[in-house]
């Protein structure tokens, strides 16, 4: 069996009296592809942000229940922002952050103490040329990153993900905002990716999970109805009735 | 269908008295400079008046009976000391605060403190003064050993303590104004509270915070009564902070009411109107530069 990522026992997540995640327990192991599927409300997006702990932006939002990183139970973490640079998350709605191209990718790196202009230069290449978006900005490193368009936007978010070297990679929606091609070059990325790192991708498309993950987890008010091998979870014989019907587009 | 009529009519009339409200700010500024000027302008071309003298002689004469000086060098010198001083106190303290109270602190201790904030920028100018005339006074005398503690060190520490109030609640607003998802987004890359605060909201914010800044400089350079009381009100050019002074403000507050209307003293104390409102004009209109450049640069 496969080295364990992480480990989640009987995760909660409340939002005030709203529960959102009602108790899941699951392990990623390293270097696979695990897929999250499910409608919307069923508590996609905050599994994912407990996992490096930015669902403590939200007020009122509380996590109950141990999330395990190699072992480590996060919350006893002291540095968060290492913490958030071992597992890189990419955003459904493009966040460019105020600053020139070159900035937005060379940002997390810089917040590490990486001061070198050579070893920046090298890394924010690198981190644009595996986001698919190298080739399109390479002469234009200091346009502002919120100029870019959604899509281009989209992969800036990704390759800035990239920059901090995580272990695990969370996207949450990734596609949602760029049109099928780039999608297909992006998904192409990260089938390559997967020899070096984690990735945990939430999709509304679930011919997109059936295309890229390992496993997928099919989530549904808050539980987890199904994990299993994906090509288990696309078939007919899945164990439960409401994931056939989910990813056969029968209800959802 | 008169029906339809009427809406269109009461459309068009709102349209127009917005439109009307729109523009009478420029009929103002440009009413309020041509009346100021107007009055100014009889001694200006006089002969009777020289610019250069006004601007390079600190002999402020306006009613002696044998030789008449009208040297605004000291007035000019006055309120720039003053400001100048306000603003290196004001300006961090501000900016400091609102990045405090936008960021750092909980929120009901951020209530707290802009509802106080708040009841700070409401205190009236002369209680201001008051404050400058009696406890500031007696602080430094004891703290300095000066005979008197009417001085640019107390104008500039009232005006300050009059500015840091606008500029914490504007400069707070613009903080605000930064989306939620830039902080998140920069949290998330692994920057800590600092970092964040330092690479990403200060320059998201800078046109705001730059905003925040010129108004608390407009407060200083315009206000009045309490740098009248607060200043000593001596025609002189300060070698020290703890030199007395006299202001272009103070100057026609306390004069304007003892020269008779049309009398050369009336005129020249609008030719520091003038002067006033040029000096605020340039200001408002380097920092609209300023705001500019950095967006055109961008």
């Amino acid at each position: 069996m496969a080295t364990k990522k992480i480990e989640v026992t009987d995760l909660r997540i409340a939002y005030g009296a709203h529960e959102a995640l009602k108790g899941a327990s699951f392990d990623v192991y390293a270097n696979e592809v695990l897929a999250i599927i499910g409608p919307a409300q069923s508590g996609k997006t905050s599994l994912l942000k407990a996992l490096n702990r930015t669902l403590e932006f939200t007020a009122g939002a509380k996590a109950f229940g141990t999330v395990k990183l190699d072992g480590e139970d996060v919350s006893q973490i002291k540095n968060v922002s290492e913490l958030r640079r071992r597992i890189g998350m990419v955003a459904p709605l493009p966040v460019g952050l105020p600053m020139t191209i070159y900035d937005n990718v060379a940002f997390a790196p810089r917040m590490a103490g990486m001061r070198g202009k050579e070893q920046l230069d090298e890394l924010v290449e690198h981190c644009l040329r595996h986001a698919a978006l190298w080739e399109e900005v390479k002469d234009r490193m200091d346009m502002l990153g919120t100029k870019l368009s959604g899509g281009q936007q989209q992969r800036l978010t990704i390759a800035r993900a990239l920059s901090h070297n995580p272990e695990v990679l969370c996207l949450d929606e990734f596609s949602i905002a760029i049109d099928p091609v780039t999608t297909m070059r992006i998904e192409e990325v990260l089938k390559e990716l997967r020899s070096q790192l984690t990735i945990i991708m939430v999709t509304n498309l679930t011919q997109q999970a059936h295309r890229l993950a390992d496993r997928t987890m099919f989530l549904w008010a808050g539980e987890i109805i199904e994990l299993d091998r994906t090509d288990v979870i696309f078939s007919d014989k899945c164990a439960n009735r409401k994931t056939y019907e989910y990813v056969n587009g029968i209800f959802g | 269908m008169s029906r339809h009529r009427w809406e269109l009519a009461v459309e068009m009339l709102i349209e127009w008295v917005i439109r009307l409200c729109g523009i009478s700010a420029i009929i103002f500024v440009f009413g309020i400079f041509y009346f100021v000027f107007r009055e100014g302008a009889g001694l200006l071309f006089s002969g009777r008046f020289s610019l250069a003298q006004f601007f390079t002689n600190i002999e402020w004469y306006p009613t002696s009976q044998s030789h008449v000086r009208y040297g605004g060098l000291a007035l000019i010198v006055g309120t720039f000391s003053v400001t100048v001083l306000a603003m290196v106190i004001a300006v961090p303290f501000g900016l400091c605060a609102a990045i405090f109270v936008s960021e750092f602190c909980g929120p009901r201790l951020r209530e707290t403190l802009k509802i106080i904030i708040e009841l700070l920028a409401a205190i009236p100018s002369v209680v201001w003064g008051f404050v400058g005339l009696t406890l500031m006074n007696s602080v430094i005398i004891s703290l300095f050993d000066t005979p008197i503690g009417l001085n640019v060190l107390n104008g500039g520490i009232i005006l300050a303590l009059m500015s840091v109030p606008i500029i914490v609640s504007i400069g707070e607003d613009a903080l605000k104004a930064v989306p939620d998802t830039y902080r998140e987004a920069a949290l998330a890359l692994g920057a800590t509270r600092w970092q964040m605060v330092y690479r990403v909201l200060l320059p998201a914010a800078k046109n705001g915070l730059l905003a925040a800044v010129l108004l608390g400089v407009g407060r200083a350079v315009g206000e009045t009564m309490a740098v009248l009381m607060a200043t000593g009100h001596s025609v002189r050019i300060p070698t020290s902070a703890l030199d007395p002074v006299r202001t272009l403000t103070a100057t026609i507050a306390a004069e304007l009411g003892e020269s008779s209307v049309g009398s050369d003293h009336y005129q020249v104390l609008f030719i520091v109107g003038i002067l006033l409102f040029s000096i605020t004009f340039v200001v408002n209109l380097s920092a609209d530069l300023i705001v500019r450049g950095i967006r055109g640069k961008a």
